[in-house]
This record gives structure tokens, sequence and C-alpha cells, in this order.
């Protein structure tokens, strides 16, 4: 024991020639922890049933995407003037997506029959329409006081002239039975978004409001539009409102399903903000009334901005099952963007065995485009609003 | 006692509309300064939007004649894309001024929808599409066949009263959707697949080896197509029937879209109160004399219309047939003008 005592700090750096000065690097973790095989022995093959499901969905991967890219890549035909090109050839045994059908149809399938020489007006309408939408999403933009105005006030105005015509200053008018394909999407969904969040909110507050009046009302107006499919709603607006008005009050076709489309999305949205309203615990409430809030400013200062948070990912939910049921304005005879591909595969000149999977997969991918955009920007929109529960 | 109440609802509605029908259709059309016209929107040959989205097809071209004899402008036309569903209603509430969209005329249809239907501008009818290999040359050789259909449709029921006519054994194989019932022909699932004539043609194009089918030569469903107005202005019923008496007789004389000028000057009595140099054919019907000459130079006759949506001018290369002129051994015929 005492020879140890002795030893100095010195001697002990210096050490016999056995002791290590210098740590040892770390030894890599075994194969099977580690790396590729350590990801996935954790994450795939941790047990019996992770193991069956990783088979399963690497044979569905098998089994569906070759075939798919082979199918919209490698056997596709890109260029080509008609049904000729995109038939079986002998040098090209195998036909895939017959793109070049697409091409020649895009600007139906974007204006529909929106007359050639006024196309221009739609494509300022989209570029307005993307700076609007930039801008609001740009959570971090300069000015977003001015975006308001420009988003809820100049862009409406604007696209209304654009779109319809003002014949004063030079533009011609265009009835909306000539408008189409995206365009009527757009202006369907855009309007249904824009218009359901906020008459939503209001039918939420109503719902919850102890004034009997308002609440009935609500009520029986969320129960109402949520009882009828929106089918119905679209065909007794463009069907039996005709029959009943003159021809000169009946409102224009788009605008009727315009409306029922709001409305329709309205209820919904009203259930899901009531949801986030339900989850603001009473302490919220009674703390903004104790430092003397009114109604209105609890609502807007206290109450809301927690619930609407909340309620994010089912307001997206909404949003996005909306932008896709107004494919549903077909019902009425109004040529959104799946009706004009609808009829572009009947166009005899481009009539071949693949042209209506063609434009079936062109469809999938413009909504998967558009509905994974909204779904990927309010998960983003999530993470950022949720920095303050974070610790 | 429900189907009464519907019943009530909609006479009660009809009585609106055909109160409202009374007006002078052709007066608020010319104020208007635009004819609006119900179209298909999705069938070829008939009324079908081209990657442009101008308006092509038969029924298209009717409406601008209508256009043409009206305004002498064929752009004057707006159309209005209606479905199977909306398309008498839009009818009925004004909302379109005449429906061109291949509609079959039928008596429940002509009686109880309040509206009428004037002449029959394609005469279809339901056929047979066979593989080439079969070597079948009529449909009565189709005894034991398997054959495609769209099911709920007239056309299955035209399909099982055929064969039971003429005391064939048949095996359907139906499908929800027209475009599955071909897929599943194309394949070989069935030996012919059956719709309408005019579809066929259609559809055929659709096959990966056109040649290697056939149409069978029978027809065994009378589908007269043609254009419907409201009740309630026969001035207007009138133009919409002779717009297309004028293509007829314009085609059975000889009269074309490039020979019109020339025809003016012709001899033919028959031809000079056609065009409007003798007589005056237009003031009954509230037009011009030279209405005729007017569709005429802008559209063309009934042939041409023909031959250019639907015939060997167009890619659907259906044969006249049935709607070849009364004296060729078809069955379009129109009154003379005097």
């Amino acid at each position: 024991m005492s020879d140890i005592a002795t030893t100095t700090d010195a001697e002990l750096m210096e050490g016999p020639a056995f002791v290590r000065g210098q740590p040892l690097a770390p030894l890599p973790p075994p194969i099977k922890e580690g790396g590729a095989v350590g990801w996935m022995r954790k994450n795939l093959f941790s047990g019996v049933l992770n193991i069956a499901l990783t088979i399963v969905c690497a044979a569905l991967i098998v089994w569906i995407v070759p075939p798919l890219i082979k199918f919209l890549v490698i056997d596709a035909v890109w260029n080509g003037s008609g049904r000729a090109d995109c038939l079986q050839q002998p040098g090209q045994p195998e036909i895939g997506a017959c793109w070049a059908y697409v091409f020649d149809k895009i600007s139906f399938f974007t204006y529909g029959f929106y007359p050639i020489g006024e196309r221009w007006r739609v494509d300022v309408f989209f570029a307005l329409l993307t700076i609007g939408v930039g801008w609001m999403a740009w959570l971090n933009a300069p000015r977003r006081d001015i975006c308001m105005i420009y988003f809820f006030i100049v862009l409406p105005a604007a696209s209304l002239i654009l779109l319809l015509g003002w014949p004063p200053i030079g533009l011609p008018k265009v009835a909306t039975t000539q408008w189409g394909g995206v365009l009527v999407t757009v202006v369907v969904a855009s309007v249904g978004i824009v218009f359901s969040l906020p008459i939503g909110i209001v039918l939420a507050l109503g719902r919850r409001s102890k004034m009997p009046a308002v609440r009935l009302f609500s009520v029986m107006f969320i129960e109402f539009v949520r009882g009828v499919p929106l089918i119905t709603v679209l065909f007794m607006a463009s069907v039996m409102l005709p029959l009943f008005v003159p021809d000169t009050w009946s409102p224009d076709k788009l605008l009727r399903a315009l409306v029922g489309v709001s409305l329709f999305a309205a209820a919904y949205m009203a259930e899901v903000v009531r949801a986030g309203l339900q989850a603001i615990p009473k302490g919220q409430f009674e703390g903004a009334m104790a430092v003397g809030l009114g109604y209105w400013q609890t609502m807007r200062f206290i109450v809301l901005p927690q619930a609407l948070k909340i309620t994010i990912p089912n307001i997206v939910n909404t949003t996005i099952g909306l932008f896709k049921d107004t494919t549903l304005v077909f019902i009425v005879g109004i040529f959104d963007f799946l009706m004009t591909v609808e009829a572009g595969r009947g166009d005899p000149a481009w009539a071949t065995p693949v042209t209506s999977t063609t434009g079936y997969a062109f469809a999938a991918i413009f909504y998967l485009v558009f509905c994974y955009g909204m779904s990927r920007y309010a998960r983003f929109v999530e993470a950022r609003l949720a920095a303050g529960d974070r610790r | 006692m429900k189907s009464f109440v519907v019943r009530a609802v909609l006479a009660g509605a009809l009585a609106i509309a055909a109160s409202a029908a009374s007006a002078q259709t052709l007066n608020t059309i010319k104020q208007r300064g635009v004819l609006n016209c119900g179209s298909n929107g999705t069938l070829a040959g008939f009324g079908l939007p081209d990657s442009q989205g101008r308006w092509t097809g038969l029924d298209v071209d009717f409406c601008k004649a209508l256009a043409a004899a009206i305004f002498n402008d064929v752009t004057k036309v707006k159309f209005v894309p209606l479905n199977t569903k909306d398309r008498f209603t839009a009818l009925q509430s004004g909302e379109v001024d005449v429906l061109a969209r291949n509609t079959t005329w039928t008596s429940s249809r002509d009686t109880s929808l309040g509206l009428n239907f004037s002449v029959v501008n394609y005469f279809d009818g339901q056929g047979f599409m066979v593989r080439k290999s079969l070597k079948l040359n009529s449909a009565l050789e189709l005894g034991d066949a398997a054959v495609c259909v769209q099911q709920g449709t007239t056309t299955e029921l035209n399909l099982a009263d055929y064969f039971r006519a003429n005391k064939m054994k048949l095996k359907t194989v139906t499908f929800a959707t027209a475009t599955e019932a071909l897929k599943a022909y194309d394949a070989g699932r069935c030996d012919a697949y059956t719709t309408d004539a005019s579809g066929l043609a259609g559809e055929r194009l659709r096959l990966a080896q056109i040649d290697d089918h056939i149409i069978l030569p029978e027809i065994i469903s009378k589908e007269p197509l043609g254009p419907a107005v409201r009740h309630g202005d026969d001035q207007w019923f009138d133009i919409v029937k002779w717009t297309h008496y004028a293509m007829v007789n314009a085609e059975e004389l000889g009269i074309t879209q490039a020979n019109v000028d020339d025809q003016k000057k012709s001899d033919n009595p028959d031809i000079k109160r056609l065009l409007g140099t003798e007589g005056k054919h237009g003031e009954g019907l509230g037009l011009s004399d030279d209405w005729a000459y007017r569709i005429i130079k802008q559209v063309g006759n009934y042939g041409e219309a023909f031959e250019r949506n639907v015939g060997q001018g167009s890619t659907l290369k259906i044969a006249r047939g049935l709607n070849a002129l009364w004296n060729k051994g078809g069955l379009q015929f129109a009154p003379s003008v005097r």
C-alpha cells in the first residue's frame, strides 16, 4: 500500500510501460447494432410482426413500382401528333403512357373553353393568385398587413374583372360557361377554402353561444348541411332552383356551385373549429374574464389563437377534402379539370388503349402535387407554432 | 303517393316554365345576341371540344346552322355542356334555347317533359362489334356468344330482347362502365361488344388492333336522336325543324357549301325557293328569305356536316346507313320549300 501512496503524479503520467497514457479510441459498435444493418434490425426486423410487415411492403413495392415506372416513363410516348403515335408499332411492341396526348390537350385542360385570344387573362389570374398565396404562406414576409388587403380585397376584385371581363376597359365579357379545366378547379377550391374558414368559425362560435336563437340557427344549419350529400346540394342548386325562379333571377351556374360548395365546407369547418374550442380549458376563459376582456376580445386574443393552432391538422384535412370534392361540380355540367380530362378521353383523334389511363394518371399527379403541397405546408406551420410547447 | 307529390311539384314547375317560355324565343335570342345551345361535351362526333377548346360535332354544327339562320354568324352561339341528368331541366328552365345533345326521341320524353322533339338529325341504333377471326357476318349467328355490355342500361335490355326474340342463347358479361366492358372485350373475355352504333365507331378506336374487329350490319334497336325545344313557342319549333330540313334539301338538290353561290343563279325552282331568290319563304319563320342560303354557306348541307363530323372526313368513319337520303336508301327526308 505504501509504495502506491508514494507514487507521484509525474510517475503516474509516465507510468509503467503497460499503462496506456492516452485514452483508447472507442470501438465501433457491433455490426449488428450500428450502420445500415443496425438500422434495419431496429426498424424493419425487430420482431415477428415487423418482419412480416417488411416483407409484405417490400413485395408490394417490387410488385407496383417497376411496372408503374415502366408505364409512366420507360415505355411512354413523349412526342406525337395523333393516335397513330401512341399505338403499338413493330418498333415499339409495348406502349406506355401517351404523354404526347397530354401535351396536346394541356391548354384545354388548363383553360377549358376560354376564348383563345383571351387566355392571357387566365395566366395573369394564376400569376396574381400565386403571388397572393406565396405572400400569405411566407410567414416572415414583409408587410403582411398589405398582403391581407391584397389577398382579400385586391385579388378577388382583380380576378373578377380579369376573368369575367369588363367592356369599359376593353376586356370583352367571357361567360362562366366558357370557363373550364384547372381554372375552374382553382376558382372553386380557393373560393371554397377562403369562405369556409371564416363562416365556419362564426358558426362554431354560434353553436357554443349562450343566445338561443344564434345557437339554434347554427345547429340547424350545420346539422342540415352535414345531413345531405354535396351532390344533392349541387344538384338542387343547379336543377331545381331555375325551375322556381324566373330565368333572369336565376344566378349563374358557376356561382350557384360556388355558394353550394362554400356553405357545405363551412358546416364541416365549423365542427372542426368547435372541436378546438372544446379543447381550451375553462381556466382560459375565466382568466380572460378576470382581466376584464369582453367576449370578442377573449375570443380574438385568448381562445381562437389556441383553438385554431390545435386544429390545424383537421383544418388542413377538411381543406384537402374540399379541394378534391370540387370535382363533383361536374355533376352540374361544369367542366372542372377532371371533367376536361374526361372529355379529352373521348377525342377520336387521340383514342388509343392507353389514352384513358394516361389522362387519369395525369389527373392523379395533379391532385397529388397540390394535396401533398398543402399537407407539407401545414406540417411546417404546425412545427413553427408548436415551438412554444417545446422545452 | 310519393310519386303523386313528385308529379304535382313537377307539374307546377313545368307550368311556371311553360309560362316563361311562351315569350317569343326568337326575339329573346335576338335581343340577347347569342343562341344558347345545350350540348354534350364528351361525345365524339356529336359534341366534343377539341384540343383548343373549340366545339365540334354534328349536334354542334346544327346549333351553328341555327345561329347562321338567325344572326348570319356561326360564332353567335354559346354551348352549354349538359349531362344526361340536367339536360331536360336546362331546356325547361330556359337556360338553353335548344337541346341538341344526342337525345333519343321517345314517347314519354316527347309527351310528359314539356318539350317537343323537332326532327331526327341522326338515326342511331344498337349494334355489335366482333372479332374478324370469328368469321361472323350477321348478329343472328351470335347464339351462345359471350357479349360484353354495360349493366343497368337500355342497351342491356335490348340485347336480352333481341336474343329472346331470335331464340338464341345469350351469355352476357356485364360491367359498371362502358370503358371496363370494352377493356374486357379487348382482352378476349367476350366474343362481342354491344352499344349504340355511333358509340361503337368511337370505342373501336380504343382497341389495341382496330383492324381485327368488325361492326356487324344489324341494328337491333331504334335510337332516333334529335334536337328538342320547349313547349309553347311554335315559331321557334318551326325554325329548328326547318333548319334541319334546309340542310337535307340542300344535299338532295346538290347544293354544297362550295357551290352555293353558283347555285343561287340556278333556274331550278326548288333551288330558287330554298335559297330565297324566289318567293317569300323566310317570313313565316320570322327570318329573312335567304335564311337557308346562310346555313349552307356557313355550315354546309346535311351530308357535308355528317361526313365532316362522323363520316368519312372524320376519324369515326361511320357509314351513312339509315342517315342517307330517302332516295339513296336512308331515312333522311325533308318536305319541300314551297
